[in-house]
């Protein structure tokens, strides 16, 4: 038992988060002083405060990874979220697999950020680093895991909690020390090297909306409601940026590991961050018009505060466990739901006070809002982003509603759509074409191109341009449908608006480009969202519907294919062919037949049967050991075009102990379009139904001569004896006889060793049979006699159904466009934010 | 009235359009009498029905059959006021599928079987699952 550590780390937690309250106070009253001695000391103090806190933390990362890396499975997180066979870079996924870990690594990234504005913002380095404070101070409450004595309420779920005290199994009442061998390891579908990133870039997205939601309520508390907008945008600009690149990563993490056929799902988790995205980027919109035209103020404030605001939220509904049935992936109810509810209500009111509070001292514009000028296109865009947001929000808020209307007595039982996809791209679709059209006319004022006198001229070729281009896709790709349409038209029409705007900015100035390289990339964005959703197609269709009730004769299309192995069939112009299950070797990255491997004790190394070559180089020589997973299988489906090789696919499944049967796709990538064939069912992976072996056959033979067994040719090599079995423990007494077997099938020859066995217990002789099965073929031998005067011997046949695997192929149509445009959106906003962060630093 | 009124009007609008829209696209949670009652008067709106697999006296789970192909397969589901139903979902059987607590499925009566678009399954994950694996002692 390693307690040390855990005591530790459980004083780390309780200082990170008495030090950030206690720092909280301290810059509160730093903020409350005139500039002078005593303020200077006061910021001094709380600086130090900080420092501590931002050192706790640290010492609580150390500590929670130490119990991870050092596999104490006596600690419940490690036991839970580890195991020994993880490599190093899944042992940091598992440090934020959990609650606990997740908040650590969002307060880790804030604690990062409060530092970069101790040191940079002098001027409101107290109400800005005490707003800061306070949120650390809740959130390092969630992880406490402290019962206020009296009260019986518990603060927080602690990381450091002992498996005895987690888990009440009886094995601790009589050995309060015992110690689990290994952990329940990894969630497989995190395996992934998107996962090792993509969580710390979501919550740095999260840390960064905090920075310009303390400007914007420091600035309405100082009464200085117009300077918070200037320190703040560079950091809602990188807020945009990360958050947006996190959000992508996601999704493109679920197009390669999961198997639901796309890349987003309208999943409640997904949502709850999609959201506050949305209205981030609006408001960087309202605070760039503020800046350069000193107009929007009043709405800035209210976005830059929502965002914050839709965090928690989003925050309060995936860890909650309120969504319960509605998300597959939010993470399990700690019992946290009331102390989120009290950290959003206590921001929310908070903030909402101080902002009506102000509400009459904030500048607003007199002048009429013109038509003919940039500031209407961007109101106007940003509504339409507000309510693209709103559109979201309220189904993924239904559990809330229904728990809400609850309290009041109202039964509510709302459910999610049930086509959630269709449901959401519906609306989502019109809002993202007038989000675009808007931005693409936005930009011709912005840049002072069009004037009330000539507002159309300058955005007539780009608007002629895009409708000839529309035209011609539309009827290239037989886009006839008006929605489609329409959004083909508004994402070539931001594409061209957007990238004329950048050659003409580009030769003044490239510094100055990030707002339309961020522009074209949505248009791509768009365009490849509209081939590749609105265009996937089920190319695995199959029309064998079966009658399924006697008094309805409604047939089905088949969205799988049923293959078995080494049979050829056809399917999108592509013959298909299964030739097999393979495991993959770690080392190598070269997927290995079966017939090529022998088992071992341990299930995660192998044995090379035979020298193994891929293109003519050698990978593993004979006898050689490979380290696999032996949860993964790896199907091989080949596809063939006019006889030719046209891919190779490796979709693969898992069959995790504790996740049952997980699905990944493998994806041919090609410019037009991807192939993305995942596996719904196997043979192998039903595990629950036993495999039925037909009646024994026998054949008797000699030696060389052929026979046949599930229609493939064999014949008996030579059968010698042996003396050790591999798996098998023969006593000094035993005889044993090994046939040597060899069956020719479609592609390769397999060899199988049947045993013969005379063992003799206690004077009398027992025989004895270690059959072999040949998996691919369906096959199963047994040496069941031997006549040594006619030189025969006797085998014993099974067959049974051939391996077979379902699969689900669809195409994705120029989904490149989309990661391409992902890259443009990228660049743009680190290019825009560079600028404001020069512009900051130079003259602030 | 000024431009940005008229602007703030709109938006109000459209907001109340959405929630409208969405409401009425909503589905719900309703029991299998429900959903055939709304599926008689003409209504075949996707609903959500929650239930468990029917289950002999010792716990085996029954009434399942696939196809011959494997590609589809028949269930009876019992709903939370014990009616039992059967269910058509025109896929492989989901993997998880034997051991799941809850099965929530989505869709509606065709005749006198409920057509499931889409199942959700609740399965005791491995989070909650309080056992240890105490074989593997290591002391």
């Amino acid at each position: 038992m390693h307690y040390l550590i855990g005591d530790l780390g459980h004083f780390f937690v309780l200082l990170a988060a008495v030090s950030a309250a206690y720092t909280f106070f301290i810059y509160l009253k730093a903020s409350r002083l005139p500039e002078g001695l005593e303020r200077t000391h006061w910021l001094v103090n709380g600086r130090v405060g900080f420092y501590v806190h931002s050192a706790a933390l640290i010492g609580v990362i150390v500590a929670l990874f130490g119990i991870i890396y050092n596999h104490y499975f006596e600690y419940h997180y490690a036991y839970s979220h580890s195991s020994r066979h993880l490599p190093v870079y899944y042992m940091i996924s598992c440090f934020w697999e959990g609650q606990e870990g997740s908040f650590l690594l969002w307060m880790f990234w804030q604690a990062i950020l409060g530092i970069i504005l101790i040191r940079t913002q002098k001027e409101w380095e107290a109400p800005v680093m005490s707003i800061f404070s306070l949120v650390q101070a809740f959130l390092a409450s969630m992880i406490m895991g402290v019962v206020i004595p009296g009260l019986e309420l518990k603060l927080g779920s602690s990381p450091f909690i002992l498996l005895r005290d987690a888990l009440p199994d009886p094995i601790f009442q009589t050995n309060p020390d015992f110690i689990p061998a290994d952990g329940n390891g990894l969630n497989p579908l995190l395996q992934n090297y998107w996962m090792v990133i993509h969580p710390p870039t979501l919550f740095l997205g999260f840390a960064a909306t905090l920075v310009p939601f303390s400007f914007c309520l420091a600035g309405l508390y100082y009464g200085k409601f117009t300077e918070w907008v200037k320190p703040a945008l560079p950091w809602s600009l990188f807020g945009g940026a990360v958050l947006g690149i996190g959000i992508l990563m996601g999704g493109y993490w679920a197009y390669e590991t999961l198997s639901f056929g796309g890349y987003w799902n309208w999943d409640p988790v997904e949502n709850a961050v999609y959201v506050p995205w949305l209205i981030l980027i609006a408001s960087i919109h309202t605070l760039m018009l503020y800046k350069s035209k000193q107009r929007g103020l009043r709405l800035s404030v209210i976005l830059v505060i929502s965002v914050f605001i839709l965090i928690l939220y989003s925050t309060f509904l995936t860890r909650s466990g309120i969504l319960g049935d509605a998300s597959v992936h939010s993470f399990t109810d700690l019992g946290l739901s009331g102390q989120l509810l009290v950290y959003l209500l206590v921001f929310t009111v908070g903030a909402i006070a101080l902002t009506v509070w102000r509400w009459k001292h904030l500048p607003a514009t007199q002048k009429e809002l013109e038509t003919y000028t940039s500031d209407f296109w961007i109101f106007m865009g940003t509504a339409t982003l507000c309510l693209m947001g709103f559109q979201v929000l309220i189904p993924t808020s239904f559990p809330v509603i229904n728990k809400v209307a609850g309290l009041f007595g109202i039964s509510s039982s709302m459910a999610p759509p049930a086509d959630q996809v269709g449901f959401y791209s519906r609306l989502q679709l019109w809002f993202a074409v007038g989000v675009a059209l808007l931005s693409g006319i936005a930009q011709f004022f912005w840049w002072g191109r069009s004037k009330k006198e000539n507002a159309l001229k300058p955005m007539l070729m780009p608007a002629l341009i895009s409708a000839l281009v529309t035209v011609i896709l539309v009827n290239a790709y037989s886009i006839y449908r008006v929605d489609f349409a329409a959004l083909m038209l508004s994402g070539v029409f931001i594409v061209i608006s957007s990238g004329q705007v950048l050659y003409s900015i580009w030769r003044k100035n490239p510094m100055i480009t990030g707002g339309s390289i961020t522009h074209v990339g949505v248009g791509l964005m768009l365009i490849g969202i509209l081939f590749s959703s609105g265009y996937s197609k089920v190319v695995s269709l199959n029309n064998s519907g079966l009658l399924i009730s006697k008094s309805a004769s409604t047939e089905f299309n088949r969205d799988n294919l049923l293959l078995f192995i080494n049979e050829p069939r056809t399917m999108a112009g592509y013959e298909i062919e299964f030739r097999g299950e393979r495991v993959l070797s770690n080392e190598s990255g070269v997927y290995l037949r079966k017939s090529e491997i022998e088992l071992t004790d341990d299930p995660y190394k192998l044995v090379a049967l035979e020298n193994i070559i891929r293109n003519e180089k050698t990978i593993h020589v004979q006898g050689d050991t490979i380290d696999i997973n032996p949860e993964n299988t790896y199907y091989e489906i080949e596809l063939r075009r006019e006889g030719k090789l046209a891919a190779r696919l490796f979709p693969r499944v898992q069959m995790n102990p504790s996740m049952g049967m997980l699905s990944s796709p493998d994806i041919t990538r090609g410019f037009s379009r991807d192939l993305y064939t995942h596996v719904s069912a196997s043979i192998s992976a039903n595990e629950k139904e036993e495999v039925e072996w037909s009646k024994p056959e026998e054949v008797t033979v000699k030696i060389g001569e052929q026979f046949f067994v599930n229609d493939y040719v064999a014949v008996i090599e030579k059968v010698q004896p042996v003396t050790s079995i591999s798996g098998f423990e023969l006593d000094s007494d035993d005889v044993a006889a090994e046939a040597t077997v060899r069956i020719q099938g479609e592609y390769e020859t397999y060899v199988a060793k049947p045993v013969f066995l005379i063992r003799d217990t206690s004077g009398e002789a027992a025989v004895g049979y270690l059959p072999k099965e040949i998996s691919d073929l369906g096959i199963r031998l047994t040496l069941t006699n031997i006549q040594p005067k006619e030189e025969t011997f006797t085998l014993t046949l099974n067959t049974r159904q051939k391996d077979w695997v379902i699969i689900k192929a669809m195409e994705k149509p120029f989904i490149n466009i989309l990661w391409l445009g992902t890259g443009l959106l990228s660049i743009g906003f680190v290019v825009a934010m560079v600028r404001r962060f020069r512009e900051f630093s130079q003259k602030g | 009235m000024k431009k940005s009124h008229i602007i703030a009007l709109v938006v109000i609008a459209a907001a109340v359009g959405v929630i409208l829209s969405t409401t009425g696209d909503a589905s719900s949670y309703v029991t299998f009498d429900q959903a055939f009652q709304m599926a008689s008067s003409g209504n075949s709106k996707s609903l959500h029905v929650v239930g468990e697999l029917k289950k002999d006296p010792s716990g085996q789970v029954i009434g399942i059959e696939k196809s011959s192909d494997n590609l589809s397969f028949t269930f009876i589901l019992v709903d939370e006021k014990k009616k039992e139903q059967l269910v058509y979902h025109n896929e492989p059987i989901p993997p998880d599928f034997m051991r799941s607590e809850k099965v929530v499925v989505i869709g509606h009566y065709e005749a006198d079987f409920f057509l499931a678009e889409k199942i959700l399954l609740k399965c005791p994950s491995k989070y909650q699952d309080n056992t240890l694996k105490t074989a593997m002692v290591n002391p």
